[in-house]
């Protein structure tokens, strides 16, 4: 593979982490939908589905050693390559985080929600819009866009503090709450690990472009 | 960080033709510098400016100060012979001398009028052990060194240099002609060298240059692009012409 080759198959990969971060965009919609909606079969569907996002890694991760082995890449092309090995192993941890809210999903099944959910899905737009933005800034290789989704992640950090504080108290009033309260707990301590696994992406991506390491939060 | 030579302003003149432009640079003691860039970019003519090669060829000028320990070496009171006992050179194709193996190491000392068999021995092994050879030619000393292997010669050359105790050595693509075990053992051996002795080498090969090199500086039509820490230029260089020529983009 001669310089060409390798500029093509540079590109090539760049389409895969695009693709890989679309799958968990999907990932995030359903699994806090099938929450939200008591769809138990939407839930088996996203963890169905996060076996395709380890597929992408495996895969993508794969083609990142080959090219690091016969092209000896130097300079930006290594950080690009270098990023996207860290970056995947990112992605997939924010799916694993989807799953694990479909599990909540599933146990909760078919019970009356203790309270309406309203900062769960508020907290679901921020990450997700956290990570249409990170992908954005990976395709236009747009560092500053990187930097400014890396500071989203203090609202989440502040909403999770909310919800923390009210199901604390519900549970504190009334010990019947809490079984479903907990679960409510963990999924806003998944959607705030996402958030601080999206911040990472971030950082790479500034890596990447930059040559900078940095810390976001 | 403590310096061995100091290249100050230093142009170089092939007739009209200026090989070399303005360049400063510090080279450290006891570290290996490798000079990159593409064919006729200057780094050659750079690397022979350091010990006089270049009053070799007719016709050329140079400008500027290079301190070897703070003393200019194109100074009238510095005698090249010496300049070059101190700074010795490794060129691109093995070059051993139509002699025993014995007598290519001795050269050099013998002219600087060391008689002494005794010494003469001592000087042979110390040098073949410092260039990672003595063992495979410690029985065959009489043999012409022209039997040996590539490899082998390039290290022959090597021991001859280092036979002369200088305190740098110049390696002009020392592993070009080789294959890659035999550089695999050139290169081992500047790693453990580098204990002993400034080096400078020039290298077509950017992995070469990674691997081994402490500093790195990258050359473009004569001029100095770029010059730091390797690993920095070759993960974040700063320039986009060093850019371009790691990632392989020109040159």
């Amino acid at each position: 593979m001669g310089r060409d080759g390798f500029e093509s198959a540079l590109k090539e990969l760049k389409k895969e982490v695009v693709k890989m971060f679309e799958g968990v965009e999907e990932l995030i919609d359903k699994s806090v939908e099938s929450l939200i909606n008591k769809d138990v079969n939407l839930a088996r569907e996203v963890i169905k589905l996060d076996d395709r996002i380890d597929q992408y890694m495996f895969e993508i991760e794969e083609k990142t050693i080959e090219l690091i082995a016969l092209q000896q890449p130097m300079a930006k092309d290594l950080r690009v390559i270098f990023s996207i090995a860290k970056i995947i192993t990112d992605l997939e941890r924010v799916g694993d985080f989807c799953v694990n809210i479909s599990k909540e999903t599933i146990k909760i099944g078919n019970e009356e929600h203790i309270k309406p959910l309203i900062d769960i899905p508020k907290m679901r737009d921020i990450v997700k819009d956290m990570l249409v933005n990170t992908k954005r800034s990976f395709m236009d290789e747009d560092s500053q866009l990187a930097r400014r989704v890396g500071e989203d992640d203090e609202l989440i950090d502040n909403l999770y503090h909310d919800i923390y504080t009210e199901i604390l108290m519900m549970i504190h009033e009334d010990s019947r709450y809490i079984n479903q309260g907990t679960k409510f707990l963990f999924v806003g301590r998944y959607i705030e690990r996402m958030a601080d696994h999206i911040t990472n992406i971030c950082e790479k991506i500034i890596y990447m472009v930059d040559g900078k390491k940095v810390e976001i939060n | 960080m403590k310096v061995k030579m100091q290249i100050r302003d230093l142009n170089f003149y092939y007739g009209d033709f200026k090989a070399l432009m303005d360049i400063n640079m510090d080279i450290e003691r006891k570290k290996v510098t490798a000079l990159i860039g593409p064919s006729g970019c200057g780094k050659s003519t750079f690397i022979r400016t350091l010990n006089r090669m270049n009053d070799l060829i007719e016709n050329t000028k140079v400008e500027g100060e290079i301190l070897l320990d703070g003393e200019d070496i194109y100074s009238k009171k510095i005698e090249v012979e010496e300049l070059r006992k101190k700074v010795g050179m490794v060129f691109q194709k093995p070059n051993p001398f139509p002699k025993s193996i014995y007598e290519n190491i001795v050269y050099g000392p013998k002219r600087h009028g060391i008689r002494n068999k005794k010494q003469l021995d001592e000087i042979v092994e110390k040098s073949l052990r410092g260039a990672a050879l003595w063992d495979e030619v410690k029985d065959r000393l009489n043999k012409s060194a022209w039997e040996l292997s590539g490899g082998q010669q390039q290290r022959l050359c090597i021991a001859r240099a280092i036979a002369m105790e200088p305190e740098v050595i110049l390696m002009d693509e020392p592993t070009s002609a080789l294959d890659p075990i035999a550089t695999s053992k050139i290169e081992n051996l500047i790693e453990t060298l580098k204990k002993d002795y400034t080096i400078v080498i020039v290298t077509h090969s950017m992995q070469q240059a990674a691997r081994i090199s402490d500093n790195t500086a990258f050359f473009l039509m004569g001029e100095l692009v770029e010059f730091g820490p390797t690993s920095t230029i070759f993960t974040t260089p700063k320039d986009q012409r060093t850019e371009d020529y790691i990632t392989g983009r020109f040159g």
